[in-house]
């Protein structure tokens, strides 16, 4: 049997993932959050007077300090597993990656372990987060002036 | 040839402990549990090391042996650079080999205690092996608090640790026949389909074995594989059964034993230690096989080389026990 035979058989017996439903799962659990994100803006701006972009980092914070919190007890894990991308994809999931990172590393010590590995995970989202933000921001002076 | 035949050698006694995950399972005999994956240390290797510590101490009381009795430790586990063993030997007054197999590091031990007793060059010999899941986690894929989602074809590392004493004293367990497996790379490059990694090296050794030694697959009651798990058992027999002409019928994967379906562990339990837990606990116990053929199977993968695409060798070693 050689590689692309063998490559075949292994196809054959692979079970199927269910995309189908995961985008299902990822839509409605990402939608809440974002649902829930602006609960709180609205919140925000009715009761400690803010305006919406203040209201607006405020919240990102209480988004991240939320995942943050929930990954160190222990339980979002979890429900990031089970939410498919639907955690992943908002400030829960950058959170959760570098939180996760953090206790994972803190026993060997502050800088070698924690520090270095602060961004293991998170490190490609901030490298090509600001390198698609450099190309975007030249794509829109072009076309914008 | 790559099957040896031995004299005199013999599994006397067996210790292993599970983890938390395991004691829920379908396992019933293991002799002790550990609660939590921390088990009284501050990190999760320490742990580990600590499992490690606690089989071969009661393993030798329970068996009578002191220390300076042990002619030769083997370790292996599968954190890097056999770190695990070898800082758990380091606790012992016995001379000490470290090995890696990945999975199938069990079967290398027996292999090599077996040679070197059968050539009577020792007496006692302590095998010892141990996975933690979360130190694997670790190791081989992301921290431990990270929720990534998982395929389907994911195995699930077992928390345990085993320690074995094969010894040229009589016992009514014989090692008696053992096939060292080639490393076979069948160019596949993911490492969340490890079953499917080691299938054809499983395949290999099995037809390998039975050519070698010159017996069909009826002399055996019982062939034992490691942890090949749910898709790759299923490869396997394919395999079998296309490309060498083997109906295999009396078969039984160890990875596919040890949790429950409601347990959420994908594809079932890997780890050099699914294949000992099983084979101590579900088949000898059992009392129901008198010549066993088990077959450890690795997946031998390192992070860096995955990254890099090349794709993954693969490892079956198998022994032939004869319960007398």
């Amino acid at each position: 049997m050689n590689k692309d035979e063998y490559q075949k058989l292994v196809k054959k017996y692979e079970p199927k993932e269910n995309k189908f439903q995961n985008v299902i799962y990822a839509f409605l659990i990402g939608g809440l959050v974002g649902f829930i994100a602006e609960g709180i803006i609205v919140l925000l701006m009715n009761f400690f007077d803010l305006s919406r972009l203040d209201a607006g980092a405020w919240t990102c914070l209480i988004i991240i300090f939320t995942a943050s919190l929930f990954t160190a007890l222990g339980f979002f894990d979890n429900w990031m597993t089970k939410s498919k991308a639907g955690l992943l994809i908002p400030t829960t999931g950058f959170a959760h990656s570098v939180t996760s990172s953090a206790l994972d590393y803190k026993k060997e010590g502050l800088i070698t372990g924690l520090g270095s590995n602060f961004f293991k995970l998170a490190g490609s989202v901030i490298l090509y987060g600001i390198l698609s933000a450099f190309i975007l921001v030249i794509v829109r002076v072009i076309i914008g002036g | 040839m790559a099957s040896k035949k031995f004299n005199n050698v013999y599994i006397k006694d067996n210790f292993s402990i599970v983890g938390p995950l395991e004691r829920d399972g379908l396992l019933k005999t293991y002799d002790l549990v550990m609660e939590d994956y921390y088990y009284g240390e501050s990190t999760f290797e320490q742990a580990e090391i600590k499992m490690q510590k606690i089989v071969l101490n009661n393993l030798l009381n329970k068996t009578r042996l002191p220390e300076n009795k042990v002619d030769i430790l083997i370790g292996g586990d599968l954190i890097n650079q056999i770190s695990i063993s070898s800082y758990n030997a380091s606790k012992f007054n016995i001379p000490y080999l470290g090995i890696y197999s990945a999975c199938a590091t069990y079967a290398e031990e027996l292999i090599i205690a077996s040679s070197i007793i059968s050539g009577k060059l020792a007496k006692n010999i302590v095998a010892i092996t141990s996975s933690h899941n979360l130190n694997a986690e670790r190791q081989f894929r992301y921290p431990v608090e990270y929720g990534a989602v998982k395929k389907h074809t994911t195995t699930f590392t077992t928390t345990a640790a085993v320690s074995t004493l094969i010894t040229s004293e009589a016992t009514n367990i014989k090692i008696e026949s053992a096939t060292i497996g080639k490393a076979i790379d069948m160019g596949l490059t993911d490492t969340n389909n490890m079953g499917a990694v080691m299938a054809p090296a499983a395949a290999d050794t099995l037809n390998t074995h039975l050519t070698e030694m010159k017996r069909s697959i009826n002399y055996y009651d019982l062939v034992l594989t490691g942890d090949l798990g749910l898709v790759g058992r299923e490869i396997f027999l394919e395999m079998l059964n296309k490309e060498y002409n083997i109906n295999l019928k009396k078969y039984m994967d160890a990875g596919c034993e040890i949790y429950t379906n409601s347990q959420e562990t994908y594809a079932g339990a890997s780890g050099p230690v699914a294949l000992p837990l099983v084979l101590f606990d579900k088949v000898l116990s059992s009392k129901r096989y008198k010549k066993i053929l088990i077959i450890a199977t690795g997946s031998l993968q390192s992070v860096q080389l995955a990254n890099q695409k090349l794709g993954i060798p693969g490892i079956a070693h198998a022994i032939s026990l004869e319960v007398l």
